[in-house]
């Protein structure tokens, strides 16, 4: 059980100090990052005049003020500094294609959970290294906030970033898994990214989106990748319903953490590796 | 006899073997044109939901739905032409600098700028142009608005300058490779600072739009890429009064002097050039 702790506790060391190789980078590219959202916020606050001067009675769209939207973008950079996985899928079907997969069948160490610790060690070195300029963008617009929320609020926002993290975690080491059936999934993860981008918040909160497509977003759970934390935060969410939301989104977690399992021990099962 | 290359046969026979090479990963190429296209679409969903809620973008600026679907499909045909022209030209350079490959470009007897610019063609993004084209006739359409000979004459000449002065600005950023060596390079900063212009510029309003307005039209001419094409087309801010063709002439300028300073930072650049492997 020590020994075992040891490794992995080797493996989150030599994974920090690798990331960290590249802090300047790092810092420089998550300030960058923060650039769209500038043009964002002149966007929205030409839609809002725009709404104000055509005399609506209601100067919010969905529940939302000029204010909130712009908080909800700088939550949503909160929430996909979770939940994304930059090379996560392409990385394991590109090991599955070149046969450096074969490293995790004969070494007594688990493929997912290698992973898992490399990532944590990538995300909290970006925390880290992030840390300073997300203060700087937040306490800069600190205008679009209405304050702090309550204990309870904050605590499920927290929970949900945890929960983001693992669940980004796990559907796309999935995907990425596929890659045991059909060698390159480059076209499969393009569709990913793509819904993924529109489809989990990150380009508008999806309350905005009516009808039957709106209902099948809020079915899927690519939802809790951007939008959730941010709707959590910003009080959309509250008592029992929020409640209820966490343990859907656990739900979900599990779910993927089941699928990888099933899928990676399926996968294994049917690889066949060639040459040294 | 010093015989000079004919820079027109030349960049044909660039676009050729491009377009073999890209025939021959037919499957691929199909995907790529999907690809990019679902992008574009996807975003088109986005603006439409946008005016789902709102009349215009900006009170009283006169960009309707249609208005500013004008201006997307501009923004489309110029972001597309720079895309399969320059894009992966300007991202190879980065890699030509690291493993001196350069030193091939630079002994060709042909302008190296030239050559290292346009000498591969990505087809797949002329999908795009099409999308362009074709929103921009619906949007026209809807608008019930027929160009004129003079609109008809400088749409195309301005959304050149569009392409122009996107080159510049991405020409320069892709050589500062040469200095700051291993995969560092700013060419990542073109898509955070074009992204300033993917909207009509009087969003740019108030204390900290107003200079970043003119920051963005006077010391990097970005904002005049797609306004000025696009407002040609657009009937509330077509140019009527002798004043309002300010900004189409300096965009002549602008275009002229992009040009001519990237030009400087490409040769600056060439200069400082050490190559890798000899």
């Amino acid at each position: 059980m020590i020994a075992r702790a040891a490794t992995w506790w080797t493996v989150l060391r030599i994974s920090l100090e690798e990331r960290l190789v590249y802090r300047g980078d790092f810092a420089l590219g998550t300030l960058m990052r923060f650039l769209p959202i500038v043009t964002q916020i002149f966007l929205w606050a030409a839609v809002f005049s725009a709404i104000q001067t055509s005399g609506a009675e209601n100067q919010r769209i969905v529940g939302y003020s000029y204010r909130n939207m712009i908080a909800y973008y700088l939550l949503t950079m909160l929430s996909r500094a979770f939940s994304s996985m930059p090379g996560l899928a392409s990385g394991i079907a590109r090991d599955i294609r070149d046969g450096t997969v074969k490293k995790y069948l004969i070494q007594p160490i688990d493929m997912l959970g290698f992973l898992l610790l490399y990532r944590v060690a990538h995300k909290l070195v970006y925390y880290v290294v992030a840390l300073a300029p997300f203060a700087l963008v937040f306490y800069l617009c600190r205008g679009f906030f209405d304050g702090w929320p309550d204990a309870f609020t904050i605590s499920a926002f927290l929970a949900s970033l945890v929960l983001a993290f693992l669940l980004g975690f796990f559907m796309e080491a999935t995907i990425g898994m596929l890659g045991f059936w059909f060698l390159e999934i480059n076209s499969l993860l393009f569709v990913y990214m793509l819904f993924n981008f529109f489809f989990s918040g990150h380009m508008f909160p999806i309350d905005m989106l009516p009808g039957v497509g709106g209902s099948l977003v809020r079915l899927i759970p690519l939802q809790y990748l951007a939008y959730f934390p941010a709707a959590v935060f910003l009080g959309k969410l509250s008592g029992a319903e929020l409640v209820r939301a966490l343990w859907l989104e656990l739900a979900w977690v599990a779910f993927f953490m089941a699928a990888s399992r099933v899928v990676f021990s399926r996968g294994t099962r049917r690889y066949s590796g060639y040459g040294g | 006899m010093t015989q000079h290359p004919r820079y027109l046969r030349v960049f044909l026979t660039f676009a050729r073997n491009s377009l073999v090479r890209d025939m021959t990963f037919r499957a691929n190429f199909i995907i790529e044109t999907i690809s990019s296209l679902s992008w574009v679409l996807m975003n088109l969903g986005f603006y439409t939901l946008i005016f789902h809620y709102t009349p215009e973008i900006g009170s009283n600026t006169g960009w309707e739905k249609y208005q500013f679907f004008v201006f997307l499909a501009t923004g489309l045909l110029i972001n597309s032409l720079v895309q399969a022209l320059f894009m992966t030209n300007a991202d190879d350079l980065s890699e030509l600098v690291r493993t001196g490959t350069l030193d091939f470009a630079l002994l060709k007897p042909i302008d190296t700028q030239f050559l290292v610019s346009l000498v591969r063609i990505d087809w797949s993004s002329l999908g795009n142009f099409v999308l362009g084209l074709l929103l921009l006739a619906y949007s026209l359409a809807k608008l019930h608005y027929l160009p004129g000979l003079l609109e008809w004459v400088l749409y195309p000449c301005y959304v050149l300058c569009g392409v122009a002065i996107y080159y510049s600005l991405m020409i320069a950023l892709a050589s500062t490779s040469v200095w700051l060596g291993r995969n560092l390079t700013l060419f990542d900063f073109w898509f955070y600072i074009t992204n300033f212009s993917r909207y009509p510029m009087e969003i740019y309003e108030g204390r900290f739009g107003t200079p970043l307005r003119r920051f963005f039209t006077f010391l990097i001419p970005v904002l005049v890429v797609v306004n000025v094409p696009a407002r040609l087309l657009v009937a509330p801010l077509r140019p009527h009064a002798p004043e309002d063709w300010l900004l189409p002439g300096f965009a002549i300028f602008a275009t002229v002097a992009s040009l001519a300073a990237s030009r400087w930072v490409f040769q600056r650049a060439l200069l400082s050039y050490r190559s890798a492997s000899s």
